[in-house]
């Protein structure tokens, strides 16, 4: 083929990319590109909606790390959610894919029953889990309590707040198991029969040849759980609304992090300072940290090839 | 991998038929009696599995059942049971008005989503252009971006700008322009569609736009499906959004933001809030019956390797 139609062939593929790409490349300038730039901007701006934003230097920034009390316990409970929550998803949905891949009467039932609760929407899946923890009257805590074991007061208790929402988190298991059903599926055969004929326990087999073959969908699965822990809003916003009473309509303003800011995480910091503080520029601060924080657990899950998301071909 | 997971059957020695009266070995009944007891633990923890994952959605509906009074009790089980609370709640002032604006969210949303991405996915999919790694690699960080990043210049753009603050416009919108976890998902389905069929409409005489449209589409449909099966979920379990937006005006209120306010409205009728809970997630459950093949597929997709 000569340069000639070459070239041409390439002028004629030019203009479809453009076009099929267009409605992303709107979206992408419009609801990415430009906000990300504005929220840096206003990071450096004293703003509250009104009036003109006024320049105020690295006033935000200090006071979000050195003034707002509300940043460090946010903080320290993302670490917490990250550590106890992140790791409990995902050993509990390893243990319930491995489960279903054993169990061969009623597959589909099993199946369908532990894939359910992932599908409830967050807000009615949080109220249903103040109810059912509810610390007087609930039915788990009068199940403890007929036991004679402790109530502990779940959503009212400092305490206790974050390992309620770890179960509402175990709950909602149905994404994982899906994912490492797949993934223990395709484990060649071959590989258990040969363990099987040295003599391998169950122990060994699953720690030689079930684990290695499993271990990208396991990494896969602590990264996106570690990013879904930066956007953890809902269910400890709602959870902590819902157990302090304090709700719209009831005239008073309700304070992200009840009890005692066990529930906060760095989203409804965004919320509480621009939206409830009317302080945009130390939002943007907020913003900004989380922006980084998930970027770089973004890059981590990108920048391993042959296994998590691949950009490439 | 285009089909839903199924458990494959492994051989197991509880396969073979019982021959009544034939002789069996000592090694064999060995591993039967091995291979029964471990059917028998299996199925004994799915069991307990189940427990956990069913018992909240019944003492929700239980408690949903119950008189004002009984639902403040440590009951499990009503004495009477009270299918009048659901009316209760459908009375509610503005439960309907909910209803109709999640499914406006969730409708218009999903069908512009779709529109939209379709065909950037199709591009990264199977185009070959400078820059495409880097757009798929930007479509990856907007998936992963928590929306409270860009909210602040999000919320002055709709509402001092463009004055739409007070209706779910701000959400519906933007999804005309692709949504980014639309777009790879649908991508990661096209990349299995194999070339020859799209160089075959090529050679006789499609352009891409026809292509797309006569060839690739009704081959990615279970793709289309699980991607618009997860965004009308998205809107319809949305409460950042409408909490932004909406939050001043009660009648552009969805269910999942108007429902913790239906708490706060019946501070101590369990009863009530229970149905309404049950109201918000039964449509959710009774789409997932319909459609759970491309929903499990849709979920293994986004773990899959490209």
């Amino acid at each position: 083929m000569s340069t000639h139609t070459l070239r041409a062939k390439r002028r004629r593929a030019a203009p479809p990319t453009a076009a099929f790409m267009s409605p992303w490349l709107v979206g992408f300038s419009v609801f990415f590109a430009y906000p990300l730039v504005s929220t840096l901007y206003f990071s450096f701006m004293k703003y509250d909606g009104f009036g003109v934003p006024v320049f105020r230097g690295l006033g935000n920034w200090s006071y979000v790390f050195n003034d707002y009390p509300m940043f460090w316990p946010a903080l320290r409970n993302t670490l917490w959610l990250v550590v106890v929550m992140v790791t409990c998803r995902v050993v509990f949905g390893l243990g319930i894919g491995l489960l279903i891949t054993k169990i061969r009467t009623g597959t589909g039932v099993f199946r369908t029953l532990f894939y359910l609760p992932y599908l409830a929407p967050p807000v009615a899946a949080t109220l249903a889990f103040v109810f059912l923890l509810n610390p007087g009257t609930g039915p788990v805590n009068s199940v403890l309590g007929d036991l004679g074991l402790p109530t502990p007061g779940w959503f009212t208790d400092a305490t206790w707040s974050k390992p309620a929402l770890t179960m509402l988190a175990l709950w909602g298991v149905g994404d994982l198991m899906v994912i490492f059903m797949a993934a223990l599926l395709d484990v060649p055969k071959e590989q258990y029969e040969a363990a099987e004929l040295d003599g391998a326990s169950a122990w060994q087999r699953f720690r030689f040849v079930t684990l290695p073959n499993i271990s990208p969908i396991v990494m896969f699965a602590v990264v996106t759980g570690v990013i879904q822990t930066m956007q953890y809003y809902t269910q400890p916003l709602v959870a902590g609304k819902v157990a302090s009473g304090i709700i719209g309509g009831s005239g008073q303003q309700f304070e992200p992090g009840y009890p005692d800011k066990s529930t906060l995480t760095l989203p409804q910091l965004v919320y509480n300072l621009g939206f409830q503080r009317f302080d945009y520029g130390s939002a943007c601060v907020v913003a900004l940290v989380l922006f980084a924080l998930s970027m770089a657990f973004t890059a981590f899950l990108m920048r391993r090839r042959g296994g998590l998301i691949q950009a490439g071909d | 991998m285009t089909q839903a997971p199924q458990t494959t059957r492994v051989p197991h020695a509880l396969d073979k038929p019982v021959e009544l009266g034939a002789p069996v070995s000592p090694a064999e009944r060995t591993a039967r009696r091995r291979a029964l007891l471990e059917w028998i633990a299996v199925h004994a923890l799915g069991v307990a599995a189940a427990l956990f994952f069913v018992l909240p959605f019944v003492f929700v509906f239980l408690t949903s059942l119950m008189s004002d009074s009984q639902a403040l009790s440590r009951d499990l089980v009503p004495d009477t049971w009270e299918w009048g609370n659901y009316a209760k709640v459908f009375d509610t002032p503005g439960f309907l008005t909910w209803w109709k604006n999640t499914l406006l969210y969730a409708g218009a949303g999903t069908v512009l989503t779709v529109l939209s991405s379709i065909p950037v996915a199709y591009a990264l999919a199977k185009f070959r252009f400078r820059g495409r790694n880097l757009s798929l690699m930007l479509v990856i960080s907007m998936m992963m971006l928590p929306p409270q990043v860009i909210i602040i210049p999000m919320y002055l753009f709709w509402a001092k700008q463009l004055d739409l603050s007070g209706t779910l416009w701000p959400l519906i919108i933007p999804m005309a322009f692709g949504d980014a976890f639309s777009i790879f998902l649908l991508r990661q389905f096209l990349m299995t569609i194999p070339n020859e069929y799209i160089d075959a409409a090529k050679v006789d005489g499609c352009g891409d736009f026809k292509t797309l449209l006569k060839v690739v589409l009704p081959m990615a449909r279970p793709g289309i499906a699980a991607v618009a099966l997860f965004q009308f979920f998205y809107a319809w379990n949305d409460y950042f959004g409408p909490q932004i937006y909406a939050s001043e005006n009660p009648g552009a209120w969805t269910l999942s933001y108007g429902l913790e306010s239906f708490k706060g409205a019946h501070h101590t009728d369990w009863n009530l809030t229970m149905a309404a809970t049950v109201l918000v997630m039964a449509p959710v459950i009774l789409v997932f019956f319909f459609a759970q093949k491309a929903f499990v597929e849709g979920v293994t997709l986004t773990g899959v390797k490209g």
